[in-house]
């Protein structure tokens, strides 16, 4: 039995805001019946691009529609460009708290007054899309930009956490590495405008060598392991590092972004902050 | 004002019969001694235990000799596989299917990954085994199969009498889940050749924390909890004999009801199932409505989810529970549904209500009366299925 604030259950036993607005300024969609939840939002503003009615429908538990009911009521009465300031932190916020395996309804309410405010913009949907990312659980429709704004705002440091709030990586799982290798990248670049690192000795070619070397053998091939992978120094030029990948990686349709996200992240943090990581062509 | 209240997900666990509860008080009190002592505490331990193990064989037509008590369903399921397992060990290949209880599930998959090679045979659309399948997958590498008497979702009961005759035939260890069936359905082990069989005390009106297994005699077994000689060493554990004669009594009562459950049970949950078909648009039945326990029905309300759906019946004082993704704790529906291939827009919002003989006719209607207009509800608050509902109406 989840447990849900009074809040959520006030919201849930009593939804605010109900319906369909007839010539609605914005609509946003997200979600899906497949996914379990979906939420349809709309608005309509006044001269001054004040909200002034919002109304949603929900397919969904207990906590997507009081999380629904819950932003209608927010963006209420809030300009457009304050509405678009609205995290789903902000929700759950306003909930009193939601359990954390229900994050995601949150998030959902988030993107789908996103999704409003580019509609009331005269956003595409392709456009939209484009901005969004591209699909990274394939089980959830859950793109990679959408997943990085998640876990930024949420400081989320495991694929679990990922999983709760955006439900990517819930189904088949194939996607948790690269959530892991997004979650690194982010981690990384943090750590990185945290603390200044000292400013590196310049080294000579067989000292960035064994360097990377000794970086690939503690921290990135360990990670690849995990997942039936391996990978292998070929040759370094300049900042250029060339670099094979073995086992599940050679195979595997995200080894781009594991080689960007992942191996130039840490190779830039443990040796040179200008190397480029490059795949050997066979 | 006391609520009213309605309990029907007796699928997951029962209330404890008042018989039964009465019947494992002194085992609290005056009589609490350990079986296994030599003073005059021991004795009527001892003999509960037996007069128990009498009950059970019976619930079952077997021999009391080969009843083991456990501590619940899970325990049985993890024995039976794995010591059935040790019994044949040069045999590498397991065969189950794919809507087994977790219990099950989850070790063949655990024992997939270690050694072993599982097959998992899938159901058709309404819950039903392809015994081709099963035959064209048995090989002499078969070392156990796995499969369940009855299924906890939906009620669909398999043909575990031909199963067996099949499994046999191969010389492969059969372990039957009859956690939902035990108590529900005659279950006639004289004439099914089952070599392994696990039973769950809550489900059958005992309480939480005790469960059966029977080991058909003669099949060797190597015990999951070794230690003292308790239960001729199948199973080591100073007994609970409290929660044994609880169970014990409940195989009694059960007995005694099994008529019941064909007359009174099973026209309850028809006339549940009819009526919410009726009046509550949009919804159906899930599993082949003629081959059932007669005390379960799994109904999908389309376009509403589960969660939602069980919260609004909770206020109302109803108890049951849902396949959706929301209530499983992951964000994944029901395996069972999914593997009858039950499209996404009804997993999602599939209830299912579990009767017992606890359950009246007033039950019924309140439930009805109280199911359909949370399913307007929430299908007004709803995205989807606007069209086709106005169009209905």
């Amino acid at each position: 039995m989840w447990d849900y604030t009074d809040k959520v259950k006030d919201h849930f036993y009593n939804p605010r805001n109900v319906g369909q607005i007839e010539k609605p300024d914005g609509v946003g969609e997200e979600g899906s019946l497949a996914c379990g939840d979906s939420l349809r939002l709309m608005f309509k503003l006044d001269k001054n691009n004040r909200i002034t009615e919002a109304k949603f429908q929900t397919f969904g538990c207990g906590s997507a529609i009081a999380s629904a009911s819950a932003l209608t009521e927010m963006i209420i009465g809030k300009t457009l460009e304050e509405a678009d300031k609205i995290t789903n932190q902000d929700i759950v916020d306003f909930l009193g708290g939601l359990p954390v395996e229900k994050m995601h309804c949150s998030v959902m309410g988030r993107e789908a007054l996103e999704a409003a405010i580019a509609n009331y913009r005269g956003e595409d949907v392709e456009a939209l899309r484009a901005r969004k990312g591209h699909v990274v659980c394939e089980c959830f429709g859950v793109t990679d930009h959408e997943m990085v704004r998640v876990i930024k705002e949420n400081r989320l440091k495991t694929v679990e956490e990922v999983t709760n709030y955006t439900k990517a990586g819930g189904g088949c799982r194939r996607c948790h590495p690269q959530i892991e290798n997004l979650i690194a990248g982010i981690i990384g670049t943090e750590q990185k405008q945290e603390a200044v690192p000292p400013p590196r000795k310049k080294m000579s070619n067989i000292q960035k060598i064994k360097l990377i070397e000794e970086t690939l053998e503690n921290e990135i091939k360990p990670m690849l392991r995990a997942d039936g992978g391996d990978i292998e120094l070929i040759d370094i030029e300049g900042e250029r590092v060339m670099v094979a990948l073995r086992g599940m990686c050679s195979s595997c349709p995200s080894s781009q972004l594991t080689l960007k996200q992942y191996v130039e992240s840490k190779l830039r943090e443990f040796v040179a902050e200008d190397i480029i990581v490059e795949e050997a062509k066979p | 004002m006391t609520m009213h209240t309605v309990y029907a997900d007796n699928n997951a666990t029962t209330q404890v019969a008042p018989e039964v509860l009465e019947a494992m008080l002194p085992f609290f009190k005056e009589q609490f001694g350990n079986p296994s002592s030599m003073h005059y505490l021991a004795k009527p331990a001892e003999q509960a235990i037996t007069r128990a193990r009498e009950q059970v064989a019976c619930l079952l037509n077997a021999d009391p000799s080969e009843i083991v008590f456990t501590s619940c369903g899970t325990e049985s399921d993890n024995a039976a596989i794995r010591g059935g397992l040790a019994a044949l060990p040069h045999r590498k290949h397991i065969i189950t299917t794919r809507v087994e209880h977790p219990a099950v599930r989850n070790v063949c998959q655990y024992l997939g990954k270690n050694g072993y090679r599982v097959t998992e045979l899938s159901v058709d659309k309404m819950g039903h085994l392809d015994l081709d399948e099963l035959r064209e997958t048995l090989d002499d590498d078969t070392a156990l199969v796995s499969v369940m008497w009855a299924n906890n979702e939906t009620g669909v009961v398999f043909p575990v009498k031909e199963i067996a005759a099949m499994v046999k035939s191969r010389g492969a260890l059969l372990h039957c889940d009859a956690v939902q069936a035990a108590g529900k359905l005659p279950i006639d082990l004289r004439t099914v050749n089952i070599d392994l069989l696990s039973i769950s005390g809550h489900k059958l009106h005992a309480p939480k924390g005790i469960g059966v297994l029977y080991i058909r005699r003669g099949t060797y077994f190597s015990p999951l909890m070794i230690g003292g000689h308790q239960e001729k060493g199948r199973r080591a554990g100073t007994e609970n004999v409290p929660y044994i004669v609880g169970i014990g009594k409940a195989c009694e009562l059960a007995l005694d009801h099994m008529q019941e459950e064909q007359t009174r049970v099973k026209p309850l949950r028809d006339r549940l199932e009819k009526e919410l078909l009726e009046k509550a648009l949009d919804a159906s039945v899930n599993g082949d409505p003629a081959n059932r326990l007669p005390n379960t029905t799994s109904i999908s309300f389309k376009y509403i989810e589960g969660e939602a759906i069980l919260l609004m019946l909770s206020v109302e004082g109803i108890a049951a529970s849902s396949g959706s993704a929301c209530t499983s704790g992951s964000l994944e529906p029901s395996h069972v549904l999914r593997a009858m291939g039950v499209p996404f827009t009804r997993v999602h919002g599939s209830i299912r209500f579990s009767l017992s003989r606890y359950n009246s006719d007033e039950d019924i209607t309140y439930i009805v009366e109280k199911m359909v207009p949370i399913a307007r509800r929430l299908r007004e608050i709803s995205p989807f299925g606007r069209d086709e509902l106005y169009a209905a109406k």
